[in-house]
């Protein structure tokens, strides 16, 4: 099926418009999101975008802030490509697909301001939380930062971290599991992936196969006001302005379907 | 004089041509409604990096491709291992070179492209774009356009700086980069750091487009100073 020629087979839907899977040039696969499935993590989501399924957990711990940012906690992500997701990917050292998705997305989370470091900081110079987050492919089925932020941005809404104080005598720290606050969220970015073929046509959403015969990606990073966090397009056929505009614009509508996908998830989980 | 170079298609291996490309922050000549002020035209940040680009040679059998040439690209950061920062730039280098170097002429072969910074003073990520495309110019590998890296940076008052300095950079509210390629000044490579409005991206864009024209004027002349010697 296509297996001979995959390019002309794929050409020969596109120009009626569609893809193999029977999709739009504009549209996304089903996206499913199911939040605190691990239990041991302090915040946790698993996205399914079509087939690729990635989960992220975030697991918070106490460490002293840098020496030069006192007042600052820490965020690292870290996205994980096991072999069992692809065949492509060995088992080993993260290859550079890996390397370069974990500095995407803490780009993301710095260009998005979605959680202030300040806010993590318990005690200025003295205590303050680290929030690992770690995103691991599941199935790769392509467009993976689309669905690694979105896994992201769920979990991350999904944290809720106990109340620490400083014990003024004894300089010790005091965790208050019974007390937890939900992490204060700022912004709420989305993350919009197109792949573009032959120099001219923008497909949204592909699937592994179009990634392999697209000539080229864009991946657009918008926040709640319309403004752009991040335009990501790592080489590849060149692209107008205008068309650039076009992607700009199919992520600005992207942006409301996940935030209210996003808003039904949380209302749903019955709070503690 | 570049028409040979873009039309020509050297056949050989060529093995190892070093090009320096030497960035100089000059704020006078890329600056556009900028408000720099005396103190900071006076200061003369360099942002060199040195390429090297080896190449079509024989690709170890695990990295071949069939049917094109295995573009690698290396960067070295001035101090440290590289990290997962160099990979991502690597990564969009990479991905740059592919698209405008015409890989299907060399197909089963590796080219190597091997960055060492050598000073950071702002603006790295388009010193190194500017250093690969003068290394694969230099190299005489057969390419469908030449690229072009441009800094902006977007002050908080508003105005778009080009080719900002480290300490500009800081201040910025945020940094685009863009790659343009030379054919008709479209967008090869795009990344930014910060959030800005869609406005203001597009501005910073038109102002990239237009900044290249002295950038690839740049190219010509150092290469027509290049092969006038000999």
């Amino acid at each position: 099926m296509g297996t001979v020629e995959p390019l002309e087979y794929y050409r020969r839907f596109l120009k009626e418009n569609c893809r193999p899977d029977g999709r739009e040039l504009g549209e996304f696969r089903t996206t499913t999101v199911n939040i605190g499935s691990i239990t041991t993590a302090d915040g946790s989501a698993l996205v399914k975008l079509g087939n690729t399924t990635v989960i992220c957990g975030v697991k918070a711990e106490l460490a002293a802030p840098a020496v030069d940012s006192a007042n600052k906690g820490y965020i690292v992500p870290n996205v994980e490509l096991p072999s069992l997701c692809a065949e492509r990917f060995r088992s080993g050292p993260p290859g550079e697909e890996a390397q370069a998705a974990s500095q995407f997305i803490a780009d993301v989370i710095e260009n998005s301001q979605m959680i202030v470091k300040e806010d993590l900081c318990i005690a200025n110079g003295k205590l303050a939380w680290v929030l690992y987050c770690d995103i691991i492919c599941l199935d790769y089925d392509g467009n993976l930062l689309d669905a690694s932020v979105f896994a992201l941005l769920a979990a991350l809404k999904n944290v809720h971290l106990p109340l620490v104080t400083i014990n003024e005598e004894t300089g010790l720290s005091e965790v208050n599991l019974k007390q937890k606050n939900p992490l204060i969220i700022r912004k709420h970015p989305v993350a919009t992936s197109f792949a573009i073929f032959d120099d001219t046509l923008l497909i949204v959403d592909p699937t592994a196969e179009e990634e392999d015969l697209a000539t080229g990606t864009v991946t657009i990073v918008t926040d709640e006001e319309g403004r752009l966090c991040s335009v990501h397009k790592p080489g590849g056929s060149p692209l107008t302005g205008a068309k650039l505009q076009d992607c700009i614009t199919r992520a600005i509508t992207r942006h409301k379907e996940v935030k209210k996908l996003i808003d039904k998830v949380i209302k749903s989980i019955t709070p503690k | 004089m570049l028409q040979g170079y873009l039309g020509e298609y050297t056949a050989p291996l060529i093995h190892g041509l070093i090009h320096v490309a030497v960035r100089l922050c000059r704020d006078a000549w890329l600056q556009r409604r900028a408000q720099a002020a005396p103190e900071e035209r006076g200061e003369r940040g360099d942002t060199s990096v040195l390429a090297g680009l080896y190449g079509p040679a024989e690709a170890k059998v695990s990295k071949e491709l069939p049917d094109r040439a295995a573009l690698e690209v290396l960067l070295r950061p001035k101090v440290g291992l590289p990290g997962v920062l160099e990979r991502s730039r690597e990564q969009l280098l990479r991905q740059t070179c592919e698209a405008v170097v015409l890989g299907v002429l060399h197909p089963r072969t590796a080219i190597s492209l091997v960055l060492q910074v050598l000073s950071d003073a702002g603006s790295l990520l388009s010193c190194c774009l500017n250093a690969a495309c003068m290394a694969l110019l230099d190299a005489g590998l057969p390419l469908a356009a030449l690229f072009c890296g441009v800094t902006c940076a977007l002050q908080p008052d508003g105005t778009i700086l080009l080719d900002p300095t480290a300490r500009q950079e800081q201040e910025a509210r945020a940094i685009l980069t863009f790659a343009i390629a030379s054919s008709d000044r479209k967008v090869l490579m795009a990344t930014t750091k910060g959030s800005c409005s869609v406005e203001e991206m597009q501005q910073c864009l038109a102002a990239a487009q237009r900044a290249a024209d002295t950038i690839f004027q740049f190219y010509r002349d150092s290469v027509r100073r290049r092969y006038s010697k000999c």
